[in-house]
This record gives C-alpha cells, structure tokens and sequence, in this order.
C-alpha cells in the first residue's frame, strides 16, 4: 500500500509486521520515533508484544538478551550514546549467537552534544559481530528491517543485524513507502540453543584457553556465511516484492572513470553529483555501500576511487577508506565530511571528486589535505 | 536554585532538558561553569569533580542538575554509589515525570495512569519512590521541593549548600507540552500538586522529617485529587479505580510522614 | 522539482504542513520528500520545514538553498532568520497574516491563516494549528490539486475541521 512515512515509521510498520514478541526500548533522539510508534502498536492491540520500558540502553540490550535466549522475536532500537552504553552487551549478544535485530539511527558522540547524522556510533560496533546495513530512503529502511530479521534468524547466521538510519536525514525524512503483505517471508524463529528446562544447559559458562577461540571462529564462519544467505534473501525479496537490493547500490559505474563510495543518505547525494559531473563530462559513478558488516568484495577495476566517511577513527582515519584501502590494496582520496550533521550537498561531492588527490585525506570544511 | 547557590559553583549536567536550556555552542546562557555529562553519570561525575575540588581545598558547590529519568532510571545506579560515599555534593532531581527532552516518554517518575508517548494508554505502574530510596542511604539532609513555591526551595538550596556531605533536592517541576496543560497555568498546576497530596513538601534532616508549611495546610484541608489530574491532558480518560489507587497511596504517604515527622517510626 | 520552504515556530504545524504537502503530491501521481530542521527541540522555537517535489524520485538530502515558495507561518521569526535567504528571482513569499507584507522584488501574498484556524477551532495548548490551512494555499497555488489535499488531510487526521481548515484556506486565497 503506497502512503507517506518517515524512515523511523517505516521501521516501525516493518517491526508490527515482523511480530516480535518482545520489544525492549529506552528513549534517545532521533530515534524515539520509532519505539513510540511501537508503543502505540501495542497500545492498540496492533502488535501483541511485550513492551519493556527499560531504564537503559543497557538494560534494553540485555533485556533483548535474556528474552531472546528463550528463542523469541525481539527488537530494540537507539542511536549514538545509547548503542555505546549499550557496547557490552552489543558484544554479549553477538557472542552469545543470538538474532536480535536492532535500529540504530546514526548520531554524533559528545561531546559537545550532537544530535545530527554521522555513521561513528555504528562504526564503533564493528568488531562485535554484528551484521550492519544501512539504508538511504525510507522505502529502504521498511524493506531492510524485515529482511534482518529473516537473515539474523537463518540458522546459518544466528548473529544480531543492525539496521542504520542517518539521523534527522533519514529518521525524520518524509518520503513514498510501499508497505507489502510479508506472508510467511520472515519464517518462525526456530533457536537451535533456546533455553529448555526439558534439557537443560549452561549458556556463556566460564570458557577456558583450550576452547574459547573456537567460539570466536564460529561467529566469524558465520559472518562470511551469512553473505550467501543475504543474497538469498534479497533475491526472494525481489521475487516476492519487486524491489532489489544488494551489497550496494551501484549508479552509472560500468563506465566511470572515478567511483564515489559512501553510507547513507550521501549515497543518495552522490547520485545527484554524478548527473552533474557527467554534463560536465566528468564519467562518475556511485557506489553506495549497504552492507557493512559482512563487508563485501568490492571491485574498482582500477579506477580512481573517492571514498567519503561520514566517520572517524582517531588515529587511523575514516573507517571505509580504511577497510577499502586494506582489502583492495589501493590508494583512494578520503574524504571526511558529514561529521555532527555536517551538511554535505551534491556540488561538495562534485568537489571531491574534481578535486581529487589520491592517496591523501581531506576534512570538509578543515581545508588541509594531509 | 543558582541565586541560592552563588557564583563559587559547579553545575554538573546530565543528559536532560537542562542539557538544551543553557544554549548552544559558541554561547551559554548561565553565568557559572557548566559540565555537560554523559546520562548515566551524575552522581559519579559530582563525586570525581568533588573529590578533586576538596583535595585542591576549594569550597565551591557542586551540584549535580539531574531530571528524572536522569535520577530514577539511568541515573540511580551513580546517584546510590555516590550517596553511599558520602561525596560532598548536591544533587538536585528536577523532576517533570517523563523523558522530557526526547518528547516525554515514561520514565520511572512518571506517575501512575499518566499518559505518555511511549504508554498511551496511562502507565501501569506506580511512580519509582526516589526520596525513601535516596532517605535509605541516610544522607545528612534531603528534602522535596516545587517549582511553583520558589522560596522554600530557594531555602532548602541554602540549607543543603550549608551542610557537608551528600544532600537530595527532589524538585517537581510541572511541564505543559508534557503535562497537556496551557503553558500559563504552571504555577497553578504546582501548587494543585501540593495541595492535593500528590506531591509533599518536607525535608529530612540527619533522618528527621520536617513537613513544610505549604503540605501542613494541604494535610488540614487537602484539595480533592480530581481537581489537580482535570487540567493535565496526561491524564485525561483516567478510571476511577487507578484515581483510587492514587488516592489511597497520598493517604498512606502522607500518614507515614506524618509519623515519621512525630518520630513514631 | 519544486522547492518549499515553510518558516514557523515549534507547535504549529510548520512540520506537519510539509508531511501533507508532500503526500498529496503522491496522491498527484508525483514524487515527493518533506524534512524538518529544528535545533533543540523547544515549544516556539524557530522551525524550517522542506518540501520538494519532482516527477521522479527525490534523491537530495540537503537543505533547500533556492526555494521556488517560501512559506512564513509567523512572520516574528523574521526578525531573527533571513526568510528570503535563496529565494528564486521569480519565487513567491506567502505569509500567515492579516495584512501584506512587501518583499521588494518577489512575489507575495498574505492570509490570514491563524484566523481560519481559530474559526475552526484548530487550537492545541493555545496556540492555532496551522497545517491544514497551508495545504489549502499551496492547492490555490497549483503545486498540489485539492482533491489531492483533501485526501492526505483524511489519510491523516480524522478530524473534519482540518479539512475544512484546508477548504477555507483554498476560498479564501487571492493569486
């Protein structure tokens, strides 16, 4: 059904129609939207769910946990200070190989406070075995969250999916949804390890030198897993509902000279950008980065690549051109723009990229390049 | 709360309303050092930041400016710990019963049968009593206080600012856009508050309970609950029965301090 | 595309107004975003709002710097932000009030839109509801059909006046 919606109702519509059966939630902006909705949902009967106003980020987390190791649906959503103080536990769910899905719609850390768009807080969370996606409309954000919820829940994956939202750009952005009958797309969650008093086990019990690792190494064979089962699941979804995803999103790249690769809503921007540097006869292209973790096999086949992060890593720059530099084995032109809510617009993407130098960073708005 | 404190003071500020109010960067509207801190932190932010001020052997007050999910929920687990330390600081609760800065959703101050975005149905359970939880820790002194009577709160700042150790402000502080109520009835909705039961004013000094005149008037001739939950469109549609719960716990609230003002218990 | 820009304070449905506006031209068969920016979210605080709409998918996420309308739910926050700030040489202004305001060089017009909205007792915590209203002007303005208003206003909200807010405002509007 085509109506409006902003992209956090958008993930909430997709959450009612996942059914999850227990939805921990603590309020932080911009992404309170969604878990009112919810709210409201349950209020009415919409959603027949436990709602849990829990007292943090924390405890929201960790009720995911204990509820979801019972072998139920359960959903969470925050942002930015709330996915940080939440980090343990990001961890412990990962480890303890549990399908939570969770909404975190991308904010800046303080301080000072900032409540706008920047994709750290997520990039923080990339060591924990969480599966990361990240949408840039809100058609996107609605089809992306009912499918974590059945790639989290394939007994192949059985690790946590964040869905990501740029703040205020996405969360708050009113565009067209297409809301679709799900029918039995997201199959019943069956939890090979949930908790059974009729045979009984110890989960998370002290794990000595001689066996940890090999847990560890479960979670990774199951990321790298879990890219086949994406696949699958984004092609039945287009099958089923006529909208295909992918990896990425890839716009007018056959034949480009020069790639920009970005998250988010920048991905959308970029597209702008690469109209206009065409006319001036400049063959870009833009490469939107979906799926973060598992991060994919990329190929630039050897053209310039202009990557933006609307992220840092202290010491070690901006996390995208990072990991493309150390998969690929190329140099690219990073830049840093977006941070805070920094507004980026579709003549600065055309920017970096006429002005591009490869192998060095560049800060928006900073001016040095390094 | 800052004309009783005076110029030689701290303002620690959790995640909040507050956290908006002073401004944003380059500017601040208050003219004393202002320490933004992350949510959960209050009372252990204080307790660093006086420790270090003390061993300096600098007087100046630090006060922590808390809301209540800041206090309540997020916040207690800092608070207890810095109570239980006996850090010299203040630490003042103002109190709106929900998250107010993210668009007020419940939060364990909210009271029972209020509406809030994320219970649109009125809140289930009852309002998080932080003044026994706080009293539990025997402070040197604490005490509740209304936004709508100024100079008994300005008193009791005084009077916490004075006393070494760790002391409680637990203001109610009513919010229209929250509260559903036009925004120049504030005053009046505090005071209903007050003279209604549903909010007492008292402090406990070293354990002892002094009822503030204001509450001794609404003991004598308390104002019928209804008329202070009628204005506020948070609790529009409440029933009868939750009104009687709520009833019944300002009675048994109110008798228990009584008491306890007498020494009885 | 089409670019709006709606200056209004927090509470009167500056924000709301774009949502409307953007789902009615969805319901016109085009396409359309609508975006808020506020700084702390505070009742009667300075409020933008964007619309654009397009007759293929909207793929900008930055603000609005050349609007073809500006729209001044209350001309007070003229004193402090620059309402005319990018507005195309042949862009309109429309201001919610009672008498013109001369934009030396632009397009403008005037309603009273507050009126409209006490007239149809569109009020929350004293202060008047003005999205519908404006959804009414911008259909008088050719940008939206009012079939298309009327329909986003129902899909909305259930209340008959915001509609009628909406009717009031289409009748009463001189281009």
């Amino acid at each position: 059904m085509l109506t409006v919606a902003t992209g956090n109702k958008a993930v909430a519509v997709a959450v009612k129609q996942a059914k999850p059966v227990v939805v921990a939630i603590y309020p932080i902006t911009p992404q309170t939207e969604i878990v009112e909705q919810i709210a409201e949902y349950v209020s009415r009967g919409e959603l027949p769910a436990r709602y849990i106003d829990v007292e943090s980020e924390h405890s929201a987390m960790a009720a995911c946990i204990g509820a979801s190791i019972t072998g139920v649906r359960t959903f969470t959503a925050t942002s930015s200070h709330g996915l940080l103080y939440m980090h343990e536990m990001t961890n412990w769910a990962a480890g303890a190989r549990l399908p939570i899905v969770m909404a975190n719609v991308n904010r800046a850390i303080g301080p000072g406070w900032n409540i706008w768009a920047e994709h750290t807080d997520a990039m923080q969370e990339r060591d924990t075995g969480w599966l990361q996606v990240f949408a840039s409309t809100v058609q996107e954000a609605y089809d992306t969250t009912l499918m974590a919820f059945r790639i989290a829940e394939d007994n192949d994956v059985l690790l946590p999916v964040m869905v990501n939202l740029d703040g205020f750009l996405l969360s708050h952005d009113t565009q067209p949804l297409d809301t679709v009958e799900p029918g039995d797309f997201i199959p019943p969650l069956h939890l090979p390890h949930a908790v059974d008093p009729e045979h009984p086990m110890g989960y998370g019990a002290l794990t000595g030198p001689d066996e940890y690792f090999k847990f560890r190494w479960d979670i990774e064979r199951s990321m790298r897993d879990s890219c086949r089962v994406i696949e699958a699941t984004e092609k039945e979804f287009f099958q089923r509902f006529g909208r295909a995803y992918g990896f990425t999103e890839d716009y007018r790249c056959d034949d480009a000279d020069v790639i920009v690769v970005s998250m988010g809503t920048l991905g959308k921007e970029a597209e702008v950008a690469v109209d206009a540097l065409r006319t001036e006869g400049i063959k870009a292209g833009s490469m939107r980065l979906r799926w973060f973790r598992p991060f994919p096999p990329l190929d630039f086949s050897g053209r310039d690549v202009v990557v933006i992060d609307r992220d840092y890593a202290f010491g070690s720059g901006g996390v995208l051109a990072q990991s493309i530099r150390a998969k690929n084995r190329i140099n690219v032109f990073s830049v840093i723009a977006g941070l805070g809510g920094q507004e980026v617009t579709y003549d600065d993407i055309a920017g970096f990229v006429k002005n591009r130098q490869i192998g060095n960073e560049y800060w928006f708005g900073v001016g040095n390049h390094v | 709360m800052l004309k009783a404190a005076g110029p030689d003071t701290v303002l620690i500020v959790p995640a909040s309303c507050m956290s908006v109010i002073q401004g944003m960067y380059p500017g601040t509207a208050i003219t004393i050092p202002v320490v933004h801190v992350g949510f959960a932190t209050g009372g252990a932010s204080a307790s660093g930041m006086s420790n270090a001020l003390r061993a300096m052997g600098k007087k100046t007050n630090v006060i922590v400016y808390a809301g209540d999910g800041g206090t309540l929920d997020i916040g207690i687990q800092a608070l207890s710990g810095a109570f239980e330390r006996g850090t010299d600081f203040l630490y003042v609760c103002y109190d709106n019963e929900a998250y107010g800065n993210t668009g007020m959703q419940r939060s364990g101050g909210t009271p029972l049968g209020a509406k809030t975005t994320t219970t649109p149905s009125g809140k289930p359970d009852l309002k998080k009593d932080i003044d026994r939880i706080v009293a539990a820790h025997d402070p040197p002194y604490m005490a509740t206080a209304c936004a709508a009577y100024p100079l008994d709160l300005f008193r009791k700042v005084k009077k916490a600012l004075s006393i070494r150790g760790p002391t409680f402000i637990h203001v109610l502080t009513p919010c229209p856009p929250g509260w559903r109520y036009p925004t120049g009835k504030s005053v009046e909705i505090g005071k209903l508050a007050v003279k209604s039961g549903m909010w007492v004013l008292y402090e406990r000094e070293y354990g002892n309970v002094t009822i503030s005149s204001p509450s001794k008037s609404a003991l004598k001739k308390p104002v019928p609950l209804e008329e202070y939950l009628a204005p506020q469109g948070r609790f529009a549609g409440i029933d009868a029965k939750t009104v009687t719960i709520l009833r019944q716990r300002i009675e048994k609230n109110l008798q228990r301090l009584v008491q306890e003002e007498k020494g009885i218990c | 595309m089409f670019e709006i820009r709606i200056h209004s304070r927090g509470g009167q449905g500056g924000v709301t107004a774009a949502r409307i506006i953007a789902l009615a031209a969805i319901r016109d068969g085009k396409y359309a975003t609508a975006f808020p920016f506020y700084g702390a979210e505070r009742r009667g605080a300075p409020v933008v709002s964007f619309v654009r709409i397009d007759d293929k998918p909207v793929k900008v996420y930055s603000r609005i710097r050349q609007p073809d309308l500006v729209f001044v739910l209350d001309t007070g926050v003229m004193d402090t932000v620059d309402v005319l700030h990018g507005l195309k040489p042949e862009g309109t202004v429309v201001t919610n009030s009672a008498h013109r305001h001369d934009f030396t060089g632009f397009k403008s017009y005037n309603i009273d839109l507050t009126g409209i909205a006490l007239k149809e007792d569109l009020v929350v915590a004293g202060g008047p509801i003005l999205d519908t209203a404006v959804v009414g002007v911008l259909a008088k303005l050719g940008i939206i059909t009012i079939e298309s208003a009327r329909k986003a206003i129902a899909e909305m909200f259930t209340d008959e006046r915001d509609i009628k807010a909406a009717d009031d405002a289409f009748r009463e509007m001189v281009v």
